[in-house]
């Protein structure tokens, strides 16, 4: 993973919700997060302001990662373009194929229908908690993960 | 990085879900003989138990060397996750109970194992589980069964213990899936090294560790495999999955973990609350047995098709129910889902019927006289007399457990020795 400011859309101020823990997760490994929520503008989510969208963020943004609903993901990632962010990311049962090929055709990097927190932690060796097959094949021994 | 594409069924055997040891990089898997792991802070504990970071909290819910099990058998599969339990039934008990609402129902293959039979069709009934058994060569009788409001799965064996029948899963799984239901698929006796059911449309693929995975009849345990393309959504029939979860402050599984959902609810609910995990030193027991899965399945099939040949033409053998034998009606079917092979367990019947059976099996020296399969050594059973004995004459008959039938599991050993001690057996009948 080479981003390091994440713009989370649709990020929630409820504590249990996915977003909120993914948000939780991903600061915790080191990724700067920035909510965008517009019903929740001006608040603060786990110690970042929230924006009412991509447009308004003060910073550059390497991914914008979407939790909103596969339609909803289309001008999204239209808007993701436009602040020429490096990649996309839909979150798990998010799919937009359209909104996919245009990106890709931006020169961003597209994942659709995953969870960060859950590739982050497959790849690191942390899931193994829940059975997960993470594909890793190695002879080497991994760092511990803090 | 994620590379198991690369990598061939003999190296996934031996490296899936092993990694060298973070903690010592000890290159075999540790036993990691714990109940409980401690929690870095109070906050990093909340999270663990609110399912909203990774960890392991208790053995119960999970154990790293179990963890490895799991990845094992998911990766032979093909699968996106699994869940280790305690044994073979536990895994159907657990996979049910994520799809399964009191009052429910579910149709399963009446060629089923005679303890999957009595599982369902007796036990599971104090739950509210109905089970619906039917002959799944019958097409319109498995849709109608199918078509029933309240069923939520279609359960079958890739290769039916102890038959020698083999299903039609691509058939089933495009009926289970025009009905909104997954197809469970009990992969025991063929093993992954013989067929991977999710190649033809299972949904779910059901283990007993014991047998051909663990391979040695030293170690009890179970596995659920999740190909984690079912989609739960599809319909309102697996609320688990997609209603809120109280006991996790209204989280939904399959929102949250999307293709991970049953693997995920499998280990926070079912676990948890069922509470039947299997121990780290047999899961150990079981990382073991799987690396020389390929070698011994290879060697199990030559074996077995020795066996069979041999009895085929032996006086004193009035029939040999072995799929891998040209002619046999299930031929067709192993060519197609196992490879041509046809496993290690079949059954035989014995002019005389049921005393003439009791001789034989009595005169082995060589067979072990025992209710197990898939180990190294060879076992033989009459199954009428003890495995399939709580089902009616009828139930036993459509299982292929008559009263003439003889099963074996054919082992390891010098082919020619085992041979030598089946004619040496027949001599007493």
């Amino acid at each position: 993973m080479d981003s390091h400011v994440v713009a989370m859309v649709g990020a929630s101020p409820n504590w249990n919700r996915p977003s909120f823990f993914v948000m939780k997760y991903l600061q915790a490994k080191g990724f700067r997060v920035l909510p965008i929520n517009p019903a929740a503008e001006g608040q603060e989510i786990l110690g970042e302001n929230v924006f009412a969208s991509l447009e308004q963020l003060p910073c550059k943004v390497d991914l914008v990662d979407i939790f909103r609903n596969s339609e909803a993901a289309g001008p999204i990632t239209d808007q993701a373009i436009k602040i020429n962010a490096k990649a996309v990311w839909m979150q798990l049962t998010v799919r937009n194929d359209a909104a996919a090929a245009r990106a890709e055709k931006a020169g961003l990097k597209v994942v659709m229908n995953r969870c960060p927190k859950i590739e982050f932690a497959r790849l690191n060796g942390e899931i193994g908690w829940s059975g997960v097959n993470s594909g890793v094949i190695s002879s080497k021994r991994r760092k511990i993960s803090s | 990085m994620s590379n198991d594409g690369l990598y061939g069924f003999e190296t996934l055997a031996i490296h899936a879900g092993s990694t060298p040891d973070p903690a010592t990089g000890a290159r075999s898997t540790p036993i990691y003989q714990t109940t409980s792991y401690v929690f870095d802070d109070t906050d990093a504990a909340a999270s663990l138990f609110n399912l909203q970071t990774y960890g392991y909290i208790y053995s119960r819910l999970g154990n790293p060397t179990v963890a490895v099990l799991e990845e094992r058998v998911a990766a032979l599969e093909g699968g996106r996750g699994a869940i280790a339990t305690s044994s073979g039934h536990a895994a159907q008990q657990l996979a049910l109970f994520t799809l399964m609402e009191p009052g429910d129902s579910f149709v399963a293959s009446n060629k089923l194992y005679g303890g999957s039979v009595t599982q369902f069709t007796r036990t599971f009934k104090k739950f509210g589980w109905e089970c619906d058994m039917v002959d799944t060569e019958d097409l319109a009788k498995v849709r109608a069964a199918l078509d029933k409001p309240t069923c939520k799965a279609l359960f079958c064996e890739s290769l039916a213990n102890p038959g020698g029948v083999i299903s039609d899963i691509e058939t089933l799984a495009g009926l289970a899936h025009d009905a909104g239901v997954p197809l469970i698929v009990d992969n025991t006796m063929a093993s992954p090294a013989l067929c991977r059911p999710f190649e033809f449309g299972a949904d779910i693929v059901i283990h007993s560790t014991t047998k051909f995975i663990s391979g040695h009849g030293n170690a009890m345990g179970g596995m659920i495999v999740d190909s984690g393309k079912f989609n739960w959504a599809q319909n309102e029939k697996f609320p688990s999955l997609t209603k809120p979860e109280a006991a996790y402050h209204g989280l939904v599984f399959f929102e949250t973990f999307g293709d991970l959902a049953l693997t995920v609810h499998g280990h926070a609910v079912g676990l948890r609350d069922l509470g039947p995990a299997m121990a780290p030193m047999n899961a150990f027991l079981a990382i073991t047995g799987a690396e020389t899965l390929p070698l011994r399945m290879q060697r199990h099939c030559e074996n077995a098709e020795t066996i069979a040949n041999y009895l085929q033409n032996h006086p004193k053998v009035a029939w040999v129910s072995y799929a891998g034998l040209e002619g046999n009606k299930y031929h067709p079917l192993a060519e197609k889902y196992l490879s041509g092979k046809a496993g290690s367990v079949f059954t035989f019947g014995v002019k005389g019927g049921y005393e003439a059976g009791m001789k034989l099996v009595e005169a082995c020296e060589l067979f072990s006289h025992l209710a197990n399969i898939g180990d190294t050594r060879s076992l033989i059973l009459h199954p009428a007399s003890t495995t399939h004995r709580q089902l009616t004459a009828e139930q036993a008959e459509a299982a292929g457990a008559g009263a003439d039938v003889i099963r074996v599991s054919i082992g390891l050993e010098t082919a020619a020795d085992l041979v030598r001690d089946l004619e040496q057996a027949f001599e007493a009948v």
